[in-house]
């Protein structure tokens, strides 16, 4: 098989049409007899709703209805599904669609308004008369788990809905047996989602058919069809969902929200499409984040600073519901014990209910709040032990002739993990080098004559790819001799649409230009899971390898009839099937496809079924574990604070790259994202539990100002563990970024300044830590 | 609500309409005459992702309102090549992949656009600087810049 699109940086598919305005989001659809719907939301982040009288809003201009959850009761009622049951979860912790009594964060949607416009419908939320009774506020995780604490929901003994716990050996004799113990605390802040495209919905009741129609701007929506199949009591066969193009999902998209639900309910309550697109403060209050977990642990390591064992505690602030059960605390566990070969670790998290919005996975899901204690764990051993940084990580890591290696950590599911491949001490060596940073102290020095502080940081991470069960993929080559890819795997900019048509156009010997890739629209491939995970390129790249395989087997199989050749003496290349070596005797795909595709009377070759077309389903039950190293500079003001990252280096090795073009995207776009989790995004909250940043002037993400040039550097080691060699790449920039970043604010600082244990870290901060070091 | 007469230049084409008052820039465009490729991040002004042209200028589509558009000459990303035939700009944003999901793409086109008729020969550090008021999730920028200064290469080449 020619490999002459997989590993090439080929300008992707989807790009002419984006590039000229031509993209349909969801905001871009526009139906006939189309409502528009906007919510009442709650402003206390925990009350009862006494009473609602919309009957003044409801006299207002272009007001069609005003809906609360009762409204809905002929087609469903209830509290949402989860997306993710867990045993520890004893009954789902969701929301309705539509608050029926309590409220329990401020921005939980009460009622929706529909109108002839937007503006008209806004116009009448201020005329709902909404009272609500205040009840007692839990703001954050730590105030929620202390004794005597205010309940979140008030029905509930106990703010604690689980206790997650990670152990691997006999902790206690390894720490017992240590030469050195250090324990340090961490406050980790990861902030929201800020996909520029808020979340918005369509749905359209088809009244002939009596099917539901809905468009989503979602990561999973064929897990928003399956649900809401079984809210609305219908089958999934009469409910089409469509992810159109989506403008960045960063995962909080992935979750199934009760606006999607209640978009639903309200067009079938009124018969009419109805459209509802979130505004930017709304994404504030009501689209998932990754707020704070603050961690105790305690580190166990040999006279030569060897990370031996760790031990401690995690709070983790879940928000005021589980929408997606206990997948982000079991994640951030699951990520223990890193690229560290540990005899022994134990670690427990509580998951705690708080009366802010829900908090589920970001970029990373608690992949990189562990990156971030591990890593902040071996600068301790280097920092106490007076050690290069460096070294505590060379001689701690799983090194790579122990490869496959089973850390003794479970994943989310409970089975064992074992990396599959890689050379974890390399990625380091890499970046050390690439950084150079043998010069650095001559950098440092002349930083110091012009009054800045210059710092150097690494960090490292190995990152679970590639999550089952599967994502499925069919191949088909018209008769015109094109082949389309479906897929039930959503794209929200990930380029799935030029690197599955890579894997097909190799597969079948065509040019790329013939391949079309179609995604997540269930009327056009009937299953899917999540955009999610750092796992499309694995699962649905292998689809997709399987089932063109499949194509060209089959063509090859038909072509041998007509040519009347063996199948061995046949090739597939330019969009024919020829004989080796005779490449005049040759039958292009397009008859293939037209024989296949049959007329009447006239039979196709026996044993070959109608079609050449073909399905593939990768079995996704080992993951793929990628990794890499950071190494970047930082240079400080110390009269300001105002921290630059003036260099940044990766290495990172995700097997076999489909298309560096896009994985050096991934990849950057990850990195900043970690740079803005380490320095600037702060989603901050009083102790009423009100949002106090919820504009862009308040919250403050990275800008293209700030953010430096970062320098790639990729290692292949192919996974064993699918057909085509890949691991993921989406979040691996995330997860090390931020410890990287602290780890050379804190070399900036100095030996003197107080050990960081803390992010994202502002300019007044690092001040503070200064004055105290000068003190 | 009180309706207001304007007419303006579209990409080119006279456009009169009736709009109200309070109807901003950005939904007029994608609203009532259907150019889509003009997006909505944020509504207060700090995303770009609305960043039109406005007589020569970048304009934030979202803090403008459509009658303060009357008698303008307005220019939105619809008016670039096409997927046939991409600008220059818009080529090089292809090429060195300066898009993912394409949500703020648009306004990162206008703002470089307005730019680069104004700076044939920008610095990377000028372009950062440009686009400090154009927020991108997806790419990190590094590739957005470098697809500027290679537009202005190719400006250069063919003017
Ligand atoms: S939508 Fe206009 S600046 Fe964000
Ligand atoms: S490409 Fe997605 S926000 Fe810029």
């Amino acid at each position: 098989m020619s490999t002459r699109y997989f590993g090439a940086a080929v300008p992707r598919l989807e790009d002419p049409r984006l590039l000229t305005g031509r993209g349909t989001y969801v905001d871009d659809i526009v139906l006939p007899g189309m409502l528009h719907a906007v919510f009442l939301r709650s402003s206390v982040a925990h009350g009862r709703i006494r009473s609602l009288d919309p009957s003044a809003a409801l006299s207002m201009p272009g007001i069609r209805a005003v809906y609360a959850m009762a409204d809905f009761v002929s087609f469903g009622s209830g509290p949402m599904p989860t997306m993710a049951p867990h045993p520890l979860l004893k009954s789902p912790i969701t929301c309705s669609p539509l608050a029926v009594d309590e409220v329990r964060y401020v921005g939980e949607a009460i009622a929706m308004v529909l109108a002839d416009s937007r503006a008209e419908a806004e116009d009448a939320l201020a005329a709902i008369e909404l009272d609500i009774e205040h009840l007692p506020v839990v703001a954050n995780a730590r105030q929620g788990i202390a004794d005597g604490a205010p309940r979140a929901h008030s029905g509930r003994d106990s703010n604690v809905i689980a206790t997650l716990r990670g152990s691997h050996g006999n902790v206690d004799a390894v720490f017992a047996a240590a030469a050195h113990r250090f324990s340090e605390t961490f406050e980790i802040h990861r902030g929201g989602c800020h996909a520029m495209e808020c979340r918005g919905v369509v749905a359209a009741p088809e009244p002939r058919s009596g099917e539901l129609s809905l468009w989503t701007s979602s990561q999973s929506p064929y897990m928003v069809r399956r649900h809401l199949a079984t809210y609305l009591g219908r089958d999934e066969a009469d409910i089409r969902v469509t992810a159109p193009d989506v403008g960045g999902g960063f995962g909080p998209k992935a979750n199934v929200y009760p606006e999607e639900f209640a978009v639903a309910l309200a067009a079938l309550a009124c018969g009419h499409p109805v459209k509802w697109i979130e505004d930017r403060q709304e994404h504030f209050l009501a689209t998932t984040q990754q707020r704070d977990q603050f961690w105790s642990l305690e580190v166990a390591c040999d006279a030569a600073g060897r990370m031996l064992g760790v031990r401690g505690r995690c709070i983790h602030d879940n928000g005021a519901y589980a929408p997606y059960g206990l997948i982000l605390p079991a994640t951030a566990l699951a990520s223990f014990p890193g690229p560290y070969a540990l005899a022994a670790f134990d670690l427990s998290i509580d998951v705690v209910l708080t009366n802010l919005v829900p908090t589920t996975p970001v970029r990373g899901a608690g992949r990189p709040n562990a990156a971030f204690v591990l890593e902040r764990l071996a600068d301790t051993i280097a920092r106490r032990l007076n050690l290069p940084r460096e070294e505590v990580r060379r001689r701690s890591f799983v090194r790579a002739e122990q490869m496959p290696y089973v850390t003794g950590g479970k994943m989310r599911d409970g089975s064992p993990v074992a990396y599959d491949s890689g050379d974890y001490a390399k990625a380091l060596s890499l970046v050390v080098d690439k950084i150079d940073a043998a010069g650095f102290e001559e950098r440092r020095a002349e930083a110091a004559t012009r009054g800045r502080l210059l710092g150097l940081g690494f960090a490292s991470c190995v990152e679970d790819t590639g999550l089952g069960p599967f994502e499925g993929a069919s191949v088909r080559v018209t008769p015109a001799g094109k082949v389309v890819v479906a897929t039930g795997a959503a794209s929200q900019g990930q380029g799935h649409a030029t690197t599955l048509a890579q894997i097909a156009a190799d597969a079948l010997g065509v040019d790329l230009s013939q391949v079309t890739v179609k995604a997540a629209d269930s009327r056009i491939f009937p299953l899917g899971i999540s955009t999610i995970a750092s796992r499309v390129a694995v699962t649905a790249g292998s689809s997709v390898e399987i089932a063109a395989r499949k194509v060209r087997d089959k063509a090859i199989k038909v072509a041998a009839h007509i040519l009347e050749a063996g199948e061995h003496d046949l090739e597939i290349e330019n969009g024919q099937v020829r004989v080796v070596g005779v490449p005049d005797m040759n039958v292009p795909l397009s008859t293939i496809a037209r024989v296949l595709s049959g007329s009447a009377g006239v039979p196709i070759p026996a044993g070959v079924e109608p079609d050449l077309a073909a399905t593939g389903y990768f079995e996704a039950n080992q993951l793929a574990f990628a990794y890499g190293s950071q190494a970047c500079e930082v240079e400080i003001d110390p009269e300001t604070g105002d921290t630059r990252i003036t260099r940044y280096v990766v290495a990172h090795d995700c097997g076999r790259l489909i298309n560096p073009l896009i994985v050096d995207g991934q990849i950057r776009g990850g990195v900043v994202h970690g740079i803005g989790n380490a320095l600037f995004e702060h989603m901050r909250h009083d102790e009423a539990g009100q949002p106090l940043t919820a504009t862009y002037a308040d919250y403050l993400l990275p800008g293209a100002a700030e953010m430096p040039d970062i320098e790639i550097h990729h290692i292949e080691t192919p996974s064993p563990r699918n057909p085509i060699g890949a691991k993921g790449a989406g979040e691996g920039g995330t997860i090390p970024a931020v410890a990287c970043v602290i780890s050379a604010i804190q070399d900036a600082l100095g030996p003197a300044a107080p050990f960081i244990t803390m992010h994202p870290v502002s300019p007044e901060q690092i001040v503070e830590w200064i004055d105290q070091t000068r003190k | 609500m009180s309706a207001r007469k304007i007419n303006l230049t579209v990409n080119g084409e006279a456009v009169e309409a009736e709009v109200e008052a309070r109807l901003n820039l950005a939904d007029f465009l994608r609203q009532a005459i259907g150019l889509t490729g003009t997006h909505v991040g944020c509504e207060h002004g700090v995303c770009g992702a609305c960043t039109v042209i406005v007589d020569g200028r970048p304009a934030r589509a979202c803090l403008m309102l459509a009658v303060q558009a009357d008698g303008a000459k307005v220019e939105t990303v619809e008016s670039l090549g096409t997927p046939e035939s991409l600008s220059e700009l818009q080529q090089a944003f292809r090429d060195r992949h300066a898009l993912q999901c394409g949500f703020c793409t648009p306004g990162m086109l206008m703002t470089i656009e307005a730019l680069l008729r104004v700076e044939g020969s920008p610095t990377r550090e000028e372009i950062r600087d440009v686009l400090s008021g154009n927020l991108c999730r997806c790419t990190g920028y590094q590739a957005i810049v470098d697809a500027a200064l290679d537009a202005a290469e190719a400006r250069r080449g063919t003017r």
